[in-house]
This record gives structure tokens, C-alpha cells and sequence, in this order.
């Protein structure tokens, strides 16, 4: 299976061990990617950009749509909020064929159009729907049996659920549960999984970023969690990066490492720990491989 | 069908003043909502359990309450829509964020205090006209989503932000203030977005998109709030962290097609910030240590040209 790859900004920035696990566990899992397709892709605008001009938000993302489209390839994402954004815009888009049409006028001097036959999918929905947990269990050669982990999944993956097709693949809601279960490990449920991360507003209101930050991984840790396992980098750059300034505030331990959802994957897969920059987090993973006999 | 619900009790003037989760198993019909459950144990099983309802019909907004750990009208849940698939009990707990009175009661006046901080109620300039005041159907029809709100508190029993921090203005009153800087009869909104502006306003939204999904009357609070937040800017309120972000992301994928990690928290608290900036060091030595820095030299995506004309021609259409 091919897709065209489209990276995100933090894999390619403060997330550099995302983009390394993510080539790591498409290889094994026989998912063939093109990283040349959307190389002038732009940022989705990540929310941001969409509160000051929603109409320029959905106009960059129809072109990133079009150049898959070109590349007659199916588009795969790896951060919730890239994949939500999308979702979003690209509702709006195949929703009204003028809007389109409209939208497609400004894409023709570059010689794209997009025709509204992209479906955009987070790698964790690709495993889980494209490649079915029949084929991922085969594949998995190290259970990690013992292991607790509590999924955390970021808002833009769960939210909106209708233009995340929700309706139409009930599966996505718990499918970060499906692979932590797949890859023999215990899942912690907790009422935060599906609440904000708090980095939308880590430069805006840094205090309640942090609480969010400690609310989180401390509910987490006292329900018995050994890691956190997310599909999103901003989560996991909020939950890990500031994860010692929520400890000082909360006035307590907490060391709960922060997994990507290709690291875990990889780690079930047999890819060696450092191959996936594993031992580049901030809160270190050291203690969780020694316990599952992983050499960090 | 059979039917076990859990619901949280909590009576401040009984012996046993700790909440705790109370097990009822009821026959229910197939067409009936968790209000119709509800009323059925206090009538039949339990007199003592206390609810809020009224209208029974999605209109008063009286029953808001968390069912399976979600808000939302009791009296517009059907039961068989939310029976979990293993077995275990339907939960129904009071409305999150505010203060349990008893049992599914909760204490309305913070979420009152929040609305009508926003004065909720159209300040016009000039002479009060003869008749009605007109407002042409174009100009109301952006407000048609917003007035729909019945007050019932979903969205704040479930904002991600009033978890952490009461003083934030929560969604119910910030739709509420939009639905008045929106209204083109209001005359007052250089004063509302400036009040808007201050911390514990827009700006202290995360974007999580809780309120838009729990809302039971479609009003989308959140999209409200980033309305507001653009017109906060084009007032001319630019001297904030969350306008100063908004800018800086929105000039990084401009000028280079993606986002710049390393240039956007300086931009947004300001580079002479100082606090702020020294504030920051200790999570950059972290990163440093951990290799988790972005590339010091932010390369342009390829044909980053095409990304600038679009953002020049669609900005030229605002």
C-alpha cells in the first residue's frame, strides 16, 4: 500500500524522533511512502491560521488534497491536528461544489485542482482499517506484556466526531486502545484521554497549559500508567517538554514518559529503541525499556 | 429492556456527606430518554433522588448533566443510544464545572455571573426609534446558530479551560457575547471586545472543541470564539500573547510555508518580554540536551512562491 506522505511541521521540527519511528514502522508494516508528493505542501494552518481566515486555511489545504490527487495516491497523516484540520476542511469542501469550484480558481495558475476524491488518514486509522488488526498482529513480534499505558489522543482525532467519520467507522474512537492491546500491553483507561493537552495555549496562558499538563499525567501515573501513548506530537510536546515545569507546580514526581504512536508500534515490531529516538525525550523512557528488557 | 444506570448521589445534609455512585436496575421502553429513567426512580424507587427538569422537550435547558462521563440534555439521551457495550451501568453524574447542591443540582450562579458579565442585552446608540428596531435579514442571519442557545450549561460542564481556571468567561457567556458584537443594531462593541481582550477572554480558549460537540442546540461556542478573536484583532487589540501568536503563525507559513517552532514563542510573548524569554530557557536547555530542537536555519518549503500568491489573493477577498 502507497501513500502520500505528508510529514507535518513538528516531525520535521521540535519532533525529530516522530518522523525517524514513523519511516522505521511503515517499513516493516509494508507501508510504502512518497515523500516527494506533497515536499511543497504547506502547514494545514493547524486552527490557527483558520481563526484569522478560514477560507485561506481551506484554500492551502485543497492544494496540499490536489498534489496527492496528482500523485494518484491515498494521503497519510501522523499528528492529530494535522489530520483534524484536514478532516475539517475537506468536509467543507466536497460538502459544496461551488465553494470548490471556487477555491480551484485560485489553485489554477499553479496548475492544480482538486476534484474532492481524497480522504485524509492518521496512521494510527491506516493500521487499524487499512492494513486490519489481523495483519498488525502478525506482524507484531514482541509482546509487550506487563506494560501499562494510558492513550491520550489529542482533541483534533476525536473532535469533531462527524467530520472525522466517526458515523461511518465507529472503530476510530477507541483505536488507540485496539494497537495498545494489540501489542500485548494493558490500556489505563482515564477520563483525560480525550481532553486538550493544553498546548494550543502554552504562550498564551502558560499556567493553565501547565495544569493541564499535570492534571493529565498525574491521573494518568495514579491509575497505575507506566507511559502514555499518543498519536499527536503537540501533545507530546506539551506532556513531555513541560512535564518538569508541571511536577514543580504540582509539587510532586510524576516521570511518566511520553510515547509516540510509531515508537510504541516499533517497539512491538522489534525496531531497536534508538533507531527510533527513543532516548530522545525529555522525560526519559530509560527505566521503561530496562523494565521491558529493551535496551535503551 | 433492562436497563442499569449508576448515579452519583450526593446530599450535604445526609449522614453520608461523601458523593458516591448509587446502582438502579429499572425496566425501560425502548423509546425512552435517561430524563424518563430518571423521573422513573425518583418516583417509583428513590424520592430522594434530586434532579433539575422541566420542558421534557429540549427547550428549557434544565436537565444538563453528564451521561457516561459526556454533557448533554438528559431529556433529549436515549437510553439504548448509550448503554455501553460491556455490560457496566449507564453513568449519570451532575454537570461538571459548577458546584453540586444535591445530587444532579448544581449551583447555576457561577455560570450566571459569567453571562451576565457580558451584558447580555443590546446597548444601541441614538434616539430609541418610534417602533422596532430593523435590522435587514442578511445582517441577523450569522446570529441564527448562536440564538438557539437555551442556556442549559453543556458547554461549560465540559470546557477544558474552567477545569483549570474559574476565571475564564467559559463558552455559554463568550456565544453570548458574540451573539451582541455580531448584532448590527448593538453599538457597543468597541467597549464588549476590549472587555473580550482582557485575560480570562478569548484568548484563554484552547480550541479543544468540547463545547461545539456537547452542545445540544448546534451553537458551536467555540467557532464564536475565534470569530471574536478576529474581530478583538481587527479592533485593534494586537498587544497580546494570543493575537501576537495568531500573527506569527500565520506570517510563518506565509513566508516560508511551514511553521517556524523556534521564532513562534518569542514572537508571541515578545521578544523583550524579558521574564518570558528567560522563563523559556530552562525548556531549551531540556530540548538541547534531549536533541529535540528545531533547525536553527527555517528552510522555505519548495515553490514557497505558490503559498505566498494564494495567501495574497485570498486575503485580498477578505
Amino acid at each position: 500500500m502507497k501513500y502520500a506522505f505528508y510529514p507535518g511541521c513538528v516531525s520535521r521540527g521540535a519532533c525529530p524522533e516522530l518522523y525517524t519511528a514513523t519511516l522505521e514502522v511503515c517499513d516493516i508494516l509494508g507501508i510504502e511512502l512518497d515523500e516527494d508528493a506533497l515536499k511543497s505542501a504547506s502547514c494545514t494552518g493547524a486552527g490557527v491560521l483558520q481563526e484569522k481566515n478560514l477560507r485561506l486555511g481551506d484554500t492551502l489545504n485543497a492544494r496540499t488534497f490536489a498534489m496527492a490527487e496528482k500523485a494518484g495516491l491515498p494521503l497519510m497523516t501522523i499528528c492529530s491536528t494535522c489530520q483534524g484540520v484536514m478532516s475539517q476542511a475537506n468536509e467543507r469542501l466536497v460538502a459544496d461544489p461551488e465553494y470548490l469550484a471556487s477555491i480551484n480558481e485560485d489553485l489554477k495558475e499553479e496548475g492544480l485542482e482538486y476534484k474532492g476524491t481524497i480522504n485524509p488518514k492518521h496512521l494510527l486509522w491506516i493500521i487499524v482499517e487499512d492494513l486490519g488488526m489481523d495483519f498488525f498482529n502478525s506482524k507484531v513480534v514482541r509482546k509487550l506484556e506487563g506494560l501499562k499505558l494510558a492513550p491520550f489522543y489529542g482533541c483534533y482525532l476525536v473532535r469533531p466526531s462527524d467530520a472525522l467519520g466517526f458515523n461511518e467507522n465507529p472503530e476510530r474512537e477507541t483505536s488507540l486502545e485496539s494497537i495498545i492491546e494489540a501489542v500485548g500491553a494493558e490500556v489505563v483507561d482515564f477520563p483525560g484521554k480525550s481532553l486538550c493537552c493544553g498546548f494550543p495555549i502554552l504562550t498564551i496562558n502558560p499556567k493553565n497549559s501547565v495544569k493541564m499538563v499535570a492534571n493529565h499525567t498525574i491521573d494518568a501515573k495514579d491509575r497505575g500508567a507506566d507511559a502514555m501513548v499518543t498519536p499527536c506530537p503537540l501533545c507530546h510536546l506539551n506532556l513531555d517538554g513541560y512535564q518538569p515545569n508541571a511536577s514543580s507546580a504540582a509539587k510532586r514526581d510524576i516521570d511518566l514518559p511520553i510515547i509516540h504512536l510509531p515508537q510504541l508500534v516499533g517497539l512491538s515490531l522489534g525496531i531497536a529503541p534508538e533507531k527510533m529516538r527513543l532516548n530522545k525525550h525529555i522525560v526519559s523512557t530509560k527505566k521503561l525499556l530496562s523494565e521491558l528488557a529493551v535496551a535503551p | 429492556m433492562e436497563v442499569k444506570l449508576s448515579v452519583r448521589r450526593y446530599d450535604p445534609e445526609s449522614t453520608n456527606t461523601v458523593s458516591h455512585y448509587q446502582e438502579y436496575q429499572m425496566e425501560m421502553d425502548e423509546a425512552s430518554t435517561i430524563l424518563d429513567a430518571l423521573i422513573q426512580i425518583r418516583e417509583d424507587v428513590d424520592g430522594t433522588l434530586s434532579l433539575r427538569c422541566s420542558c421534557r422537550s429540549a427547550i428549557c435547558g434544565s436537565c444538563a448533566m453528564r451521561v457516561n462521563g459526556e454533557a448533554g440534555l438528559a431529556c433529549n439521551t436515549k437510553v439504548i443510544d448509550v448503554i455501553p457495550s460491556d455490560g457496566t451501568p449507564i453513568v449519570v453524574e451532575p454537570a461538571g464545572n459548577l458546584p453540586v447542591i444535591k445530587d444532579l443540582v448544581v449551583d447555576f450562579q457561577p455560570f450566571w455571573n459569567q453571562v451576565k458579565s457580558v451584558e447580555p442585552w443590546l446597548q444601541p446608540a441614538g434616539e430609541e426609534p418610534e417602533a422596532e428596531y430593523l435590522a435587514p435579514d442578511e445582517d441577523m442571519l450569522h446570529l441564527a446558530g448562536v440564538v438557539s442557545c437555551i442556556l442549559c450549561g453543556a458547554c461549560v460542564s465540559d470546557c477544558t479551560v474552567l477545569e483549570v481556571d474559574s476565571n475564564f468567561l467559559g463558552p455559554a457567556a463568550l456565544a453570548k457575547a458574540y451573539r451582541f458584537v455580531g448584532d448590527p443594531r448593538d453599538d457597543a462593541d468597541a467597549k464588549r471586545l476590549e472587555t473580550l481582550n482582557q485575560e480570562g477572554g478569548v484568548w484563554d480558549c484552547t480550541r479543544c472543541m468540547k463545547c461545539v460537540e456537547v452542545c445540544p442546540k448546534g451553537v458551536a461556542p467555540m467557532d464564536r470564539i475565534m470569530s471574536l478573536r478576529e474581530k478583538v484583532m481587527d479592533a485593534g487589540h494586537t498587544n497580546t500573547n494570543g493575537a501576537r501568536h495568531a500573527t506569527a503563525f500565520v506570517d510563518s507559513v506565509r513566508h516560508s510555508g511551514w511553521l517556524d517552532e523556534l521564532k513562534l514563542p518569542i514572537k508571541s510573548f515578545g521578544i523583550f518580554n524579558l521574564k518570558a524569554m528567560i522563563g523559556l530557557i530552562p525548556l531549551a536547555i531540556r530540548s538541547q540536551r534531549a536533541g529535540k530542537v528545531p533547525p536553527l536555519i527555517h528552510k522555505n518549503i519548495p515553490d514557497v512562491e505558490n503559498v505566498r500568491k494564494i495567501f495574497d489573493k485570498v486575503e485580498n477577498k477578505k
